[in-house]
């Protein structure tokens, strides 16, 4: 059976994943942008337009964390281990970026170290995600019910180059929101550095679905195997649509437009993952239906997120509604 | 590394950034209340002061919220990372309720923690209202949830056993209500707000000390201690009751508790003071006692048995030493609580609690003993349940991820120096802000005594000269 609770809940988790990386990544990415913005008034306005929404957008790493726990627990217990260090590093950086929120206004004289552990920790954070990914595209071990590798073997070269084409990925996203969301010196840096960034994130992104089909050859099988490449080669051409998009956004001052083909190229590289994945939760060994918990505790949680995750998504969508529009440098929040 | 093996650096990580992490929120779920009230207040009295008492706490909230959030991102992780076999085995049961707690809690605050920080122009004052209550509600959500996964690893029922040995849930309400939820959760909401009246006392009584007009301080202190003075007796009763809980399900922890090696099958036990616990011998060193006080606590009568460790075996009994001296500093810190306030109460009831320096330098020297019980208090029940994960079921070596002592040592180290760095600054600009002053002097002639219309006498102007008592 495919429309079963587990496959649902993988449905619910995937979407909880990819809010996070979509919202969460644009904030990341201010904040590895920050040393290119060079007055302390271009710093400010760029923080601000997301200090209020911050918090919330990095509650959705936490749903996807405390999700797996909740639902797919065999998939968390072998992960999490396997993907140690990764993990590790990236729980520190969120700490070191996430104080710098409030810790820069505390302060005059060490302002500047606020503003460098907040580019440090943006910045691993997103190289720690991007590895921890990597790795797991690249299959886990596991034996039993538990990972059977040791602490080192997430590094290879594929995963700290999907370590650098997040990085990359998500200055783009956040070069664009600065671009949708100020006015003035900060808009005209950010335009310049969506340019960067977005030409390097396809050229990245690129590198790495391209080597991707060839890790594993259930991968290659559901790219190119017939009929399945009929499908699956509208994601590049929806890819594409979304470059030329970006680009006339760009070209043609709709400031919007670039920020939500950057979204919708995370969305079709997501897909692109899924496509790649499924049925597997933790390639190459693990299925979704071998990871799940028993019915009892998905229908459980499913009740409850039926009813709150549309409650979530209403207050969170009034948060950004009522901090809509481009930030005025005079309104300062702090 | 350092003789420890990885399950001894696994515990000792997780005790190190739990204990951290649980600093943030007991302060802050009292404090989220607390703004919602001021808020409320201003809303309702349309009184400028509790507005500027709101802007005060709430830049010291998001500084402290800030860095719960994010030494609470850890703790979401920190199960698998460290202790997957128990995530394995635990997931499908607490799993679930951790799932809600993200869902209706932490979503919850996080979502109008924004509206409540920077948004009061854009929504207006009842929509800021609104978000500060939201934020609030979410905190309460938040200890709601994770003490019912506590409490469950504690007191655990309402769950069967599967094939590949995962507990897996059979009836959810008495998983959620397991027996000892209701009294953990009052008694650490308690704890919460008991926390955040002594800081928010702390403050005023700092400022009453350099100025004892200074109406913002007096406001603070005159809520604080109103609060300490309700809450902190309440939290004596709901500790006594979690206690009797304790004594029902988890016995060893509380002969651990009180020190008694040898059980009472007839009651009438001593209640030890103080003295050194010598697992060796099984023995009590240097014991003060009082005959007969510790059965009458905990039995509530003289007659009925009091088990001892010596009924458990060796392998199953909790550290002593450890238990037994945070729960005592946790009982002497809520009595002194209590002092405190009945000590403000007598004050404000003379009429002076604005005026009596010793009083003031209690509150500022209580200020940061609510997180002192709050880590004394866990400290008891976490060590005391040990060696178990799940009580009875799961024991502690058996939770441990599969990962090399030589990898959680080097991730331990980092997060001893990052929290230290991090949440040292963190501590030290919160300090900062709370040592600026709130309001301006109150105006003359709304205090002191009550004077003559026109014939204000000119030394009556200058404060120096209102008599002191």
């Amino acid at each position: 059976m495919i429309f079963d609770l587990a496959f649902i809940w993988a449905g619910l988790i995937a979407f909880a994943v990819l809010a996070y990386v979509i919202l969460d990544g644009f904030d990341l990415g201010v904040g590895i942008l920050f040393p290119f913005l060079r007055s302390e008034a271009e710093k400010d306005l760029a923080m601000n337009t997301v200090a209020p929404v911050w918090d919330g957008n990095e509650t959705w790493l936490v749903l996807g964390g405390g999700g797996l726990f909740a639902v797919f627990p065999l998939a968390y217990a072998v992960v999490m281990p396997a993907l140690y260090v990764p993990i590790i590093v990236m729980l520190l950086a969120l700490v070191f970026r996430g104080v710098a929120f409030e810790f820069r206004w505390r302060t005059k004289r060490g302002k500047f170290l606020w503003d460098f552990s907040f580019t440090f920790g943006s910045v691993m954070a997103a190289f720690a995600q991007g590895i921890a990914l990597g790795a797991l595209v690249q299959g886990i071990l596991v034996e039993g019910r538990a990972y059977a590798g040791g602490n080192w073997d997430w590094l290879t070269p594929f995963s700290i180059l999907t370590g650098v084409a997040l990085v990359a990925a998500y200055a783009l996203m956040g070069a664009t929101w600065l671009v949708m969301k100020t006015k003035g010196p900060v808009r005209d840096v950010a335009r310049r550095m969506a340019v960067w960034t977005g030409a390097t994130t396809i050229v990245l992104v690129g590198l790495v679905s391209l080597i991707t089909p060839f890790l594993n050859p259930l991968y290659l099988d559901r790219w190119f195997g017939f009929p399945n490449v009929l499908f699956t080669v509208l994601v590049p051409a929806a890819i594409l649509g979304a470059v030329l998009i970006f680009i006339k956004g760009l070209r043609d001052n709709r400031d919007a437009w670039p920020f939500l083909a950057t979204v919708a190229l995370f969305v079709l590289s997501f897909i692109g993952l899924g496509i790649s994945f499924y049925p597997y939760m933790v390639p190459p060994s693990l299925t979704i239906w071998d990871v799940a918990a028993p019915d009892e505790s998905l229908w459980f949680l499913l009740a409850g997120a039926l009813v709150l995750v549309p409650m979530i998504l209403a207050y969170t969508a009034y948060a950004y509604w009522v901090f809509r529009g481009k930030v005025d440098p005079a309104g300062g929040y702090h | 590394m350092f003789g420890f093996d990885a399950i001894e650096l696994a515990r000792i990580q997780f005790a190190f950034t739990v204990s951290f992490h649980i600093i943030f929120p007991a302060f802050s779920i009292g404090l989220a209340s607390y703004l919602a009230v001021l808020n409320g207040l201003h809303l309702w009295t349309g009184k400028d002061i509790y507005l500027r008492l709101f802007n005060y706490w709430k830049t010291i909230f998001a500084v402290a919220f800030g860095m719960g959030v994010v030494s609470g991102i850890v703790m979401s992780y920190q199960f698998g990372t460290n202790w997957s076999v128990f995530s394995d085995k635990a997931g499908p049961v607490i799993g679930p309720l951790m799932g809600y707690e993200v869902l209706s809690a932490f979503f919850l605050e996080a979502g109008f923690l924004g509206v409540m920080l920077f948004g009061r122009e854009k929504v207006g004052a009842k929509g800021h209202f609104f978000a500060t209550l939201m934020v609030a509600i979410g905190t309460l959500g938040s200890a709601f949830w994770i003490l019912s996964v506590n409490s469950w690893m504690q007191t655990p029922q309402g769950h069967g056993i599967n094939e590949v040995g995962q507990f897996v849930p059979l009836d959810w309400w008495a998983i959620v209500f397991n027996p000892s939820f209701p009294y953990r959760l009052v008694h650490m909401v308690l704890a919460a707000y008991l926390t955040t009246a002594l800081v928010v006392g702390a403050v005023g009584g700092l400022h009453l000390l350099r100025d004892r007009m200074d109406q913002g301080a007096r406001v603070m202190f005159s809520m604080a201690m109103g609060m300490l003075i309700v809450v902190a007796p309440l939290q004596i009763v709901a500790g006594d009751f979690h206690g009797l809980n304790t004594l029902e399900y988890q016995p060893a922890k509380i002969a651990a508790m009180e020190g008694h090696f040898e059980s009472h099958p007839e009651g009438g036990a001593p209640l030890i003071l103080f003295g050194i616990p010598n697992a060796e011998t099984e023995t009590f060193d240097y014991a003060v006692q009082i005959p007969y006080l510790s059965s009458l606590i905990l039995t509530h009568d003289l007659t009925s048995p009091l088990p001892g460790l010596k009924d458990f075996p060796v392998d199953e009994r909790p550290p002593v030493g450890i238990v037994f001296w945070s729960f005592r500093i946790m009982v002497a810190l809520g009595f002194a609580m209590l002092g405190l306030g009945i000590w403000a109460l007598v004050a404000r009831l003379r009429g002076t609690m604005y005026d009596r320096k010793w009083l003031h330098r209690a509150a500022m020297a209580m200020g940061p003993t609510g997180f002192v019980a709050v880590l004394a208090g866990w400290i008891t029940t976490e060590v005391g349940r040990q060696p178990w994960t799940v009580y009875g079921l799961l024991s502690t070596n058996d939770s441990v991820a599969p990962v090399e002592a030589a990898a959680v040592a080097s991730s331990l180290v980092a997060f001893i120096v990052v929290y230290f760095l991090l949440f040292g600054a963190g501590t030290y600009y919160i300090l900062r802000l709370m040592n600026k002053r709130l309001a301006d002097r109150i105006p003359l002639k709304s205090i002191g005594p009550i004077r003559t219309a026109g014939v204000t006498p000119a030394p009556a102007v200058d404060d120096k000269f209102i008599p002191a008592e």
